[in-house]
C-alpha cells in the first residue's frame, strides 16, 4: 500500500489534478521519501487542495501565499523536503510578488504550478495565463490582457531551474517533479493541466496535440536558448521539459551559519546566552 | 558662534557647547578631552581642545552628576532594542519583516546579532510575506516573530486569522504611529488598539499586550513567546513610536527570569498510533508536535475549517466543535492575565485609566497631584486583550470620577472597558497631535478637571 495514502477528493471527474496527485506520489516514492520528511505548502484553489489528499506534512494556507510559508519552513528545518503546490491564479496572480522574490532567494524548494489557464475554484474567470480573447463569464468581451508567461518571467529573474510538463504525460511529469525536488535551489515546474469544466479552449486534446518534448540535445545552460524556447506557444508547439538549469548558491549556502551545523529547529535555546548583549547598553 | 569664529572655524561651536554642558553638570573636562582624542588628531584636535576649554570656562557648575552611585548594573536602552533583546532571550530564531518606521530598529538590532546567535533575520518582499514567513518557521518548530507598524499590520491581518485557525504560534510587534494610511510616519499615537484586537475576519482567540516601558518591552516580549506556544495563538505586542525611540536608564534586565516554556508534545499523544493536529480536548489546546520529528507522523494545518486531522470539512458538527475548541483557549487565557499596574492611592476617588507608553508621564503626574493632596488611583494596562477586569471592577465603585487618558482621538480604551465591563468613563483626556503626553501636560490637564 502506498505510504502516501488515498483520500476522497472534491475534484471534477477528468480533472488534471488526479494525474498530478498520482504523479506526485510516484515521484516521492521513487525518490524514497517518507511522509514525515516531506512538507507541502499550498494556497487556495483546486490545485492547492493537494495536501488534503496525500499523507505528508501540510500547510494549507491562504490564497496566493504558499511560497513564503514554504520558504520559511525550509529555513527553519533544512532537513525537510519542501514542495509548494498551487495553481496559476494562486501563484501568478494573487501571489505574484512572492513568486518574483522567492526566485531571487533561491531557496531549495520545488514549486509545482498546476496551470489550467483558468480559475476553477471560483468557476471559470480568466487567470493570468488565460489566452487573449477567451470569453468567460466575467471577461465577456474576451480577455483583454496578454497572458503571463511564467517561464520567461522565471528566467529573467534568474531562476536556477525552469521546467514545464503536461499532466497527460505521467512519465514525463514524474521525471520533471523528481528533477525539481533533487535540484539544489528554487525549482519551478509549470504543469499544463486541462480544466474539464471551465476551460473549453485549452482542453486535454488541445494540449496533447501541441506539447513537444524539448530536444535532448538542448543545452540546459544556454540562457538565451531557453528564453527563446520559453516564448514558443500554441500552434507552433508547446515545449515541455527542462528549459534551463544552473548550479548557484542556494539561500542556505549563502548564510554560512544556517548551512553548517544543526537545522534552526534543533538548536538549543538558552536565555542566558543573550545576556552578554547588555554590554551594548552599558 | 562668535567665539568659534574667533578660533577660526565656526564648526567648533558644538565643542564649545559641549564644554558648557560638561561644566553645567560638574563633570571633569578630562573625560571629554579623552573622547576628542579618539576622534580628532593634529591641529583639528588642538582647535577642539581650545574650544572645549573656552566653553568650560564660560559658566559655573549648576548641578552635580558626580554621585557615588554604581552604574554598572544599569543600562541605557530604548523600547525597540528592548523588544529585540527580549526576543533573543526567548530564543526567537527567525525574524522576518519589511522595513517600516518606527518598527525597523527591532530588525536592525536582531540582524546585527544573527551570525553570533545563529539565527536568521530575513527582509521579506512585503508585510504579507513577513508574517507568513514567521508562521511557516513557527509551524516548522522554531520561535518566530515579525514586526511592523499599523500600515504593515493592515497587510498582515488575513495571516493573523490564519494563525488563529491553524493554531500556529505567532508573535507580532505592532509599533504604532499616527494613521490612517501614511499618517505621521515618524510620530507617535495609540490609535490602533481596537483595530488590533478586532483584526482579521471571523472569530478566533488572540492576545494583545501593550508595552508601558522598556522593561515591559523586554519581559513581555519573552512572555509573548511562551503564551503564543502555550495557547497556540497569535500574540500581538502593541508599542508606539514614543516608546520605540526614547532612551531610558533602567536596571539591567534579569535574563535569569526568562523561562522557556515550549509546550511541545511527544510520542505519548499518538493515541491510535496516529497524530491528530487538532485533537479535541477539554482545554481546547491540542497537543502540538514539530513536523518531521516522528517517523511517519505528519502535521497537517489548514486555513479551511478542518477535522481533528486537519483535513478540510463542511460538517456542521465539526465546525461547531472546532470554533468552541478555539474559543475555549481564550477563556483559559483569561486566567493568567496580568492586572494593570496601579499608581497612586489604594482606592482613590478619582480613577485614571491608561495603557501603554502613557505610563511614564502619568506616573509622574499622578505622584505630583497626590503630593498636592488629590485622592487619585491610576490603572495602566499592559495586557489589553482579553481585558483584565479584576482591579477595574474592584476600584470603580470607589471612584466618583473615572477618567481615561489615551493617545488617540476617540478613547478606544474607554470603549473597550465599557464593552467588557459596563463601566463608563466620565471624562477623556486625549492627545492625537502625533506627540506623546508629557508629565507636565498631564498634570495641568488633570488639574483642570479634578
Amino acid at each position: 500500500m502506498c505510504e502516501f495514502k488515498t483520500y476522497e477528493t472534491a475534484w471534477c471527474p477528468g480533472c488534471g489534478n488526479f494525474s498530478i496527485l498520482k504523479g506526485l506520489k510516484r515521484a516521492l516514492e521513487e525518490l524514497g521519501k517518507k511522509p514525515h520528511e516531506v512538507v507541502i505548502s499550498s494556497g487556495i484553489g483546486q490545485a492547492a487542495k493537494i495536501p488534503q489528499y496525500i499523507n505528508v506534512n501540510g500547510f494549507n494556507g491562504l490564497h496566493g501565499r504558499a511560497v513564503p510559508v514554504g520558504a520559511a519552513i525550509k529555513i527553519a528545518n533544512k532537513n525537510l523536503t519542501v514542495i509548494v503546490e498551487s495553481g496559476d491564479g494562486d501563484t501568478y496572480g494573487e501571489g505574484g510578488n512572492h513568486f518574483i522574490h522567492n526566485i531571487r532567494r533561491n531557496i531549495d524548494i520545488a514549486h509545482f504550478v498546476h496551470n489550467n489557464q483558468i480559475y476553477g475554484l471560483t468557476k471559470g474567470q480568466a487567470s493570468p495565463t488565460t489566452g487573449t480573447g477567451q470569453i468567460t463569464g466575467v471577461q465577456t468581451m474576451g480577455v483583454l490582457n496578454h497572458p503571463f508567461n511564467p517561464l520567461t518571467v522565471a528566467l529573467s529573474l534568474g531562476a536556477t531551474f525552469v521546467a514545464r510538463t503536461f499532466s497527460g504525460d505521467e512519465e514525463h511529469m514524474v521525471e520533471m517533479m523528481k528533477e525539481a525536488i533533487l535540484h539544489k535551489g528554487y525549482a519551478l515546474v509549470d504543469i499544463l493541466q486541462p480544466c474539464v469544466t471551465f476551460n473549453k479552449v485549452n482542453t486535454f486534446k488541445w494540449y496533447k496535440d501541441r506539447v513537444v518534448k524539448i530536444d535532448p540535445n538542448h543545452d540546459l545552460t544556454d540562457y538565451f536558448g531557453a528564453y527563446k524556447l520559453a516564448h514558443q506557444w500554441g500552434d507552433e508547439g508547446i515545449p515541455i521539459g527542462i528549459f534551463y538549469k544552473k548550479e548557484e548558491k542556494t539561500y542556505h549556502e549563502k548564510i554560512q551559519h544556517l548551512d553548517k551545523g544543526l537545522p534552526l529547529v534543533d538548536r538549543e535555546i538558552n536565555p542566558l546566552k543573550a545576556e552578554k548583549y547588555l554590554a551594548d547598553f552599558k | 558662534m562668535e567665539k568659534a569664529k574667533k578660533l577660526g572655524n565656526t564648526k567648533v561651536s558644538g565643542t564649545i557647547f559641549a564644554g558648557i554642558i560638561f561644566k553645567y553638570f560638574g563633570l571633569p573636562i578630562e573625560k571629554i578631552k579623552d573622547y576628542l582624542q579618539e576622534i580628532f588628531s593634529d591641529n583639528i584636535l588642538e582647535l577642539n581642545n581650545k574650544a572645549l576649554e573656552i566653553g568650560y570656562g564660560m559658566i559655573e557648575p549648576k548641578l552635580s552628576l558626580q554621585g557615588n552611585k554604581d552604574l554598572s548594573q544599569y543600562i541605557l536602552i530604548n523600547g525597540n532594542q528592548s523588544i529585540a533583546l527580549g526576543a533573543l532571550a526567548a530564543g526567537c530564531s527567525f525574524y522576518s519583516a519589511y522595513p517600516m518606521t518606527p518598527s525597523t530598529s527591532i530588525m536592525n538590532y536582531l540582524a546585527a546579532k544573527q551570525r553570533d546567535e545563529l539565527i536568521v533575520v530575513e527582509q521579506a518582499e512585503d508585510e504579507i510575506a513577513a508574517v507568513l514567513m514567521a508562521l511557516g518557521a513557527s509551524y516548522a518548530g522554531v520561535r518566530a516573530m515579525t514586526g511592523t507598524s499599523g500600515g504593515g499590520f493592515s497587510l498582515m491581518v488575513e495571516s493573523i486569522g490564519l494563525a488563529g485557525i491553524t493554531e500556529v504560534p505567532l508573535v507580532v510587534a505592532e509599533v504604532q504611529r499616527p494613521g490612517p494610511a501614511t499618517g505621521l510616519p515618524t510620530r507617535t499615537e495609540q490609535s490602533d488598539l481596537k483595530f488590533v484586537i478586532n483584526c482579521s475576519q471571523g472569530e478566533f482567540p488572540l492576545m494583545v499586550i501593550s508595552l508601558r516601558d522598556v522593561e515591559d518591552a523586554f519581559y513581555q516580549t519573552a512572555r509573548a513567546f511562551n503564551l503564543a506556544e502555550k495557547y497556540q495563538i497569535p500574540v500581538i505586542l502593541l508599542s508606539d513610536q514614543y516608546l520605540a525611540d526614547y532612551n531610558q536608564t533602567v536596571k539591567a534586565f534579569d535574563f535569569s527570569k526568562i523561562k522557556i516554556e515550549r509546550h511541545l508534545a511527544g510520542e505519548e499523544v499518538f493515541l491510535d498510533g496516529e497524530y491528530k493536529r487538532y485533537t479535541l480536548t477539554a482545554s481546547g489546546i491540542s497537543p502540538r508536535i514539530i513536523p518531521g520529528k516522528f517517523s511517519n507522523q505528519v502535521v497537517l494545518v489548514d486555513s479551511d475549517e478542518h477535522d481533528e486531522y486537519g483535513r478540510i470539512t463542511e460538517s456542521a458538527e465539526v465546525r461547531k466543535n472546532m470554533v468552541d475548541k478555539r474559543m475555549k483557549k481564550l477563556e483559559l487565557l483569561k486566567e493568567e492575565l496580568n492586572e494593570p499596574r496601579k499608581l497612586g492611592n489604594a482606592k482613590g476617588e478619582v480613577l485614571l485609566l491608561a495603557w501603554g507608553s502613557t505610563y511614564g508621564p502619568l506616573k509622574e503626574a499622578t505622584e505630583n497631584l497626590i503630593g498636592e493632596g488629590y485622592n487619585i488611583t491610576a490603572l495602566v494596562f499592559g495586557d489589553l486583550w482579553p481585558l483584565p477586569q479584576k482591579s477595574l471592577n474592584y476600584l470603580a465603585p470607589f471612584a466618583k470620577k473615572i477618567i481615561n487618558i489615551e493617545g488617540n482621538a476617540t478613547g478606544q480604551l474607554k470603549d473597550l472597558v465599557r464593552e467588557q465591563t459596563g463601566i463608563n468613563c466620565d471624562l477623556s483626556i486625549l492627545k492625537y497631535d502625533g506627540r506623546p503626553f508629557s508629565s507636565e501636560e498631564l498634570y495641568h490637564r488633570l488639574k483642570e478637571v479634578l
